[in-house]
């Protein structure tokens, strides 16, 4: 498993380590810098595994910083690279923001957290919840006599097979919350055609729940069952680990303990084909040397009585363009020029309403660059469709059960649909 | 605020001040301070300085008289420091035994467990005596979260001292607790015993009965994410022909492809894929793989490098079933911001998966990437197109069409050309559709390998004007390189024979020979020279007129036996890199192996030189080497061009690690197998194309 793990920063300068296994020389890390410089050079083979010297350095990149794991031996590369990016999700629930600086600020804890999350380069505790009931900013003294010091050992849970849920959690009202949150991911090409269009789909739960509660799960039965070939056909599934696995597998029921507060229940994938939500037309005119002109039009096509909040259709533009002109009857209209492009923003976008927007923009009269080599970048489009999902999925029931407590409760539903970070509109 | 600010700032300043003098004794003078506090601030500023990197050693004396303390977090950082610099010290360490042993009798499970986690960790040979009591008493704890960590302590004893271990019988200990109460000690019983037996595999101590079997699919549900996966893990490594069992496995295996952690699914799919052969021919075996095609898919919305293991274990999972994917071709189609290294291995997939009915759109698809602006990338969307035009007949035209058409306005002039090769050595037919355009573009050829292919075409088709053309070609003889060379004397020599013509430009070549850089285009000059001047004109034909195979396919493929040790291996190192054996303990024995090759490659020139007319033995010979048996195992025995090996045995000497396969098929008519590969794990099916190359020299 991994020897060693490293915090670098955004040249590849070790800021803080941890090695488990003492196989493999500190020298090692010296030579990441110029692996990175190398792999920059050559895009192509810069994969996120590198081979040096009989040593694998397996890095991934979160902001300016990176994040490696370094190995001699055969290892499982996937578990490897799951755990660093478990690391990135608990360090920054820790200090809510991951970086040079909070890591120079907090390396004593980091230090315990890396103690506790790996031992001899095996993943060991990695439920931020449960870590945090232990592991905390605050000092506290071993008090020998103390009855207290129960509450200092390590959470029972831990180690139980209920490890991510401690117990004695109290609360005055019981309340659960379910987010049903659909990305909708689209390629969609210059003639309005959709090439390829996904829909992926997470139900996320804040429990605030009293003891040890079990939970049942109850959507729409079209949905879940596969073999059910009317409605949407739900790919896969997959689920946090509180819920009883071979319990679905077998009866198609949806069983959990929930963890305390926030997590992701499950989430799902459809690949059905889809309709463009916000339907993009855009047509952008390249007059060179002179300017570019960029006619668009988009349209909601979701039901009249919804409506898309935050909408953005983000248009490349080319990187010398200059001098923005703009007419629009709604929404606004930004030029970029970092980014190098037109952002036009709606804050709502009713069901059926339709409208169009003109931009102009200048070219320098003198381009070095060969128009044909530029970056091809697509349209991109944002919005958010509160109150519907695209896939139709429904919770039918979350049935609650404390069996020793036997409070009322309330479960909240809540459904949104938005677009994925892939809902892209070619250009011609 | 800024005032809190600046306090801060102060505080990190002072923790991470450059080294200057006295700063080693301030430190000491704190470690020995009278007030508690000032102590543990040291302590930090000492473990600061050990986390940028300085050598604070020296201070390891004053830092051991802080372990005694009832302050938990100072506890771990002197453990940590302790743990750092045991090595400068080994001698004082032993000063510390007392507080560990001490610790690990302490009333809080969190300080039993960190004192065993700490000593393994302190990797000194004394230490080893020490370890005895505790550790027997934290295998045995009542707390599961002690008997957790003291399982992986073994391990970690077990490369320290083998002996030990073994007499003290820790090893049968770890056996029994494989079978604890606990989910967590099992996972990690099991990881030692893993880690223990790679360490050294002759005590066989992972050997599965069916009672444990029975206890790890129980153990399966109740792990957390880590535990899983080590079970799984172990379950792959569970040998079985026994229909039932297999059968049984997968059953408590297959709701596992619902867990969130990606690795569980790619782990559970490893388990199911090698237990799924014994039930071929069943009715379950369709449906249990129908059943994968999904959490296939699902792997690919992962982060990049989760990604990256899984399409690089994809394409080794398509070639053994070849339809597990064909319907979710479009999910391999790249995103605008994939990583270049993604969107090269999705176009991996991509040739792999195309069959006739979905070929209309990945070809349309691809012919979007052709007008991409990644160099790159758009040189693999070009060779993409030509290997579904070669692997689908009935889409050859499509894809005619395409390339010609990114030939004329995207102006690839080189990639096109090497594609559009391979397509006329598969559909010889289709010449006239393509040989206009590549002659309305050949002055715009910049690479060898796009020159060399050009060169064959106008032989091979006697295309229009082809010695006017050749003429140009032999006047700048010296300016091309060596492969371009060779194909040129290749052709030449076929129309000599041909046509009984260009008599004179191979005269050209043979009378500036001494101008040549190359040895071996000097040798294969020599060689052709006397084969023309061989009376027996029916021999000539017979050696300079062979025509190629056909290919069919220009899509590498591993070889059977790399396949099957691929899939055993899904998940790993291995298999993302498509290498042999990943291991730091047989590095010699490899390296021995490769001595090997030399010789034999050194043999077989001897055997292959042609007469003393040759300069010396160290001239490489053209032709085909077999590895003999002993390599087998390292390589499997496939035949390479000799430069080729020549260049592999010095890549493989600096790093044995790096025996990629990627013997990118080179279905070139000359011998320009200069592939950029190495040792080949791959079954080429272009390989006979090869050694017909090769026999086409001769």
């Amino acid at each position: 498993m991994a020897s060693s793990i490293y915090f670098c920063d955004s040249k590849g300068k070790s800021l803080l380590s941890r090695d488990y296994k003492g196989d493999i020389p500190t020298s090692a890390i010296e030579k990441f810098p110029f692996l990175l410089v190398e792999a920059e050079e050559d895009q192509a083979n810069a994969t996120p595994i590198i081979q040096f010297n009989g040593i694998n350095y397996l890095y991934i990149q979160h902001d300016n910083l990176y994040l490696l794991a370094l190995t001699k031996s055969n290892n499982n590369v996937a578990q490897i690279f799951l755990f660093l990016h478990k690391i990135i999700n608990v360090l920054t629930d820790y200090f809510k923001e991951l970086e040079e600086e909070s890591i120079r600020d907090n390396f004593v804890i980091i230090y315990e957290l890396l103690d506790e999350m790996m031992d001899f380069g095996y993943p060991q505790i990695t439920e931020i919840k449960m870590l945090k009931e232990y592991i905390t900013q605050k000092s506290y003294q071993l008090e020998r006599r103390s009855k207290k010091n129960q509450a200092l050992g390590p959470p029972s849970a831990i180690t139980n097979a209920v490890s991510w849920r401690s117990e004695g959690i109290m609360y005055t009202k019981n309340e659960a919350f379910l987010d049903v949150v659909e990305s909708v991911n689209m390629l969609i090409n210059p003639q309005g055609k959709v090439l390829r269009s996904e829909i992926l789909g997470k139900i996320k739960v804040k429990s605030h729940l009293s003891g040890m509660p079990d939970l049942r799960l109850g959507l729409n039965d079209k949905i879940i069952n596969a073999e059910n070939n009317k409605g949407v056909e739900m790919e896969d599934v997959k689920f946090h680990q509180c819920v009883r696995l071979s319990k679905f597998e077998n009866e198609k029921i949806i069983t959990f303990i929930p963890p305390d507060g926030e997590f992701e229940l499950m989430s799902y994938r459809l690949a059905t084909s889809l309709k463009p939500l916000i339907f993009v037309d855009c047509k952008i005119e390249k007059h060179d040397k002179s300017r570019v002109v960029i006619n668009t039009r988009i349209k909601a096509q979701i039901k009249k009585k919804s409506t898309a909040n935050n909408v953005e259709i983000l248009i490349p533009i080319p990187e010398d363009a200059d001098t923005p002109k703009f007419k629009y009857s709604h929404g606004s209209v930004k030029w970029l020029p970092e980014k190098s492009l037109v952002v036009w923003k709606l804050k709502q976008f009713q069901g059926g309403k339709e409208y169009s927007m003109y931009a102009e923009l200048g070219l320098p009269s003198v381009t070095i660059e060969d128009p044909q080599f530029q970056l091809k970048r697509p349209i991109q489009a944002k919005f958010q469709i509160p109150y519907f999902t695209t896939s139709g999925i429904q919770v039918r029931y979350l049935k609650i059960n404390e069996p020793k407590l036997q409070y009322q409760s309330y479960p909240w539903v809540r459904y949104i649909t938005q677009s994925g970070d892939d809902y892209t509109i070619r250009l011609k | 605020m800024s005032s809190k600010v600046a306090v801060w700032e102060k505080k990190i300043k002072k923790l991470f001040q450059a080294p200057r003098k006295g700063e080693t004794g301030e430190l000491r003078a704190g470690l020995v301070s009278q007030y508690a506090n000032e102590r543990k601030d040291t302590i930090k500023q000492v473990i600061a300085a050990m986390t940028v990197g300085k050598d604070v050693s020296s201070l390891f004396p004053d830092v051991l008289k802080n372990i005694s303390t009832h302050d938990l977090k100072q506890k771990k950082l002197v453990y940590l420091y302790l743990m750092n610099y045991a090595k400068t010290n080994p001698e004082l360490c032993i000063l510390a035994v007392n507080t560990f042993v001490t610790d690990t009798e302490d009333p809080n499970p969190l300080v039993r467990a960190l004192a065993i986690r700490t000593m393994g960790c302190i990797r000194v040979d004394k230490m080893v005596d020490y370890m005895e009591i505790p550790l027997n008493r934290t295998l045995k704890d009542e707390n599961p979260y002690v008997r957790k960590t003291a399982a992986i302590c073994v391990a970690k004893l077990f490369e320290l001292n083998r002996e030990v271990c073994i007499e003290n019988g820790y090893l049968e200990t770890l056996k029994k607790l494989v079978e604890d109460s606990n989910p967590m000690v099992v996972a990690n019983a099991i990881n030692a015993l893993a880690e223990i037996h790679e360490f050294d595999p002759s005590l066989e101590l992972l050997t599965i009965t069916p009672d444990l079997l029975k206890r790890f699919l129980l153990a399966l549900n109740e792990c957390t994410e880590w535990g899983r996966i080590t079970i799984l893990t172990a379950l792959a490594n569970y040998e079985t022909n026994d229909h039932h069992e297999s059968s049984h496995i997968i059953e408590r295996v297959l709701p596992q492809l619902q867990h969130s952690n990606p690795s569980a699914v790619l782990s559970s799919i490893k388990v199911i894929l090698l237990n799924i052969e014994n039930l071929k021919g069943t009715d379950e075996y369709d449906n249990i793989l129908k059943k994968l095609s999904a959490p296939l898919v699902s792997l690919v919305s992962t982060p990049p490098e989760v990604q990256y293991v899984t399409l690089r274990n994809i394409r080794i999972i398509i070639e053994k079933y070849p339809n597990i994917l064909t319907n979710y071709f479009k999910v391999f189609f790249v995103r605008y911001n994939d990583p270049l290294y993604l969107k090269l291995e999705k176009l991996e997939i991509i040739v792999r998966l195309a069959v006739d009915n979905n070929a209309n759109l990945i070809l349309n698809e691809l012919k979007e990437y052709g007008y991409e602006f990644d160099v790159d990338f758009v040189k693999r969307s070009v060779k993409a197109i030509g290997q579904i035009a070669t692997k689908l007949p009935k889409k050859s035209e499509k894809a005619i069409e395409i390339l010609i058409n990114l030939l004329n306005e995207r102006e690839l002039y080189d990639q096109v050309t090497v594609a559009l090769r391979d397509i006329l050595r598969s559909y010889p037919d289709k010449s006239s559709l393509i040989i206009p355009s590549i002659l309305q573009h050949h002055e715009h050829l910049i690479d060898s390998e796009a020159i060399s292919s050009f060169i064959w075409i106008l032989g091979e088709f006697e295309v229009f004007a082809y010695d006017t053309n050749l003429v140009n070609f032999v006047e700048n003889f010296k300016d091309l390189e060596a492969n371009a060379q060779s194909s040129l004397i290749n052709t030449i020599v076929k129309i000599i024979v041909k046509r009984n013509d260009l008599r004179y430009l191979f005269d050209k070549i043979f009378n500036e020979i001494d101008d040549i850089d190359s040895i071996e285009i000097r040798d294969e000059v020599y060689l052709y020279q006397r084969i023309l001047s061989l009376d027996n004109s029916k021999e000539i034909n017979k050696i300079i007129l062979t025509k190629l195979n056909k290919i069919s396919n220009t899509i590498p493929k591993f070889q059977p036996e790399a396949l099957e040790y691929l899939i055993k291996e899904l998940s790993t190192l291995s298999s993302v890199l498509f290498t042999t054996r990943i291991s730091k303990d047989s590095k010699i024995n490899q390296i021995t192996k490769i001595k090997d090759i030399k010789i034999n490659v050194h043999n077989e020139e001897n055997l292959l030189d042609f007469d003393g007319e040759d300069d010396s033995g160290d001239t490489p010979a053209v032709g085909s080497v077999n590895l003999l048996d002993e390599l087998n195992d390292l390589f499997t025995n496939t035949s390479f061009n000799t430069n080729s090996v020549q260049s592999n045995s010095i890549a493989t000497s600096n790093n044995i690690n790096d025996l990629d396969f990627g013997f990118e098929n080179s279905s070139n008519n000359n011998n320009s197998t200069d592939n950029d590969s190495s040792v080949n794990r791959i079954n080429n099916n272009a390989n006979g194309g090869i050694n017909k190359d090769l026999l086409d020299l001769f």
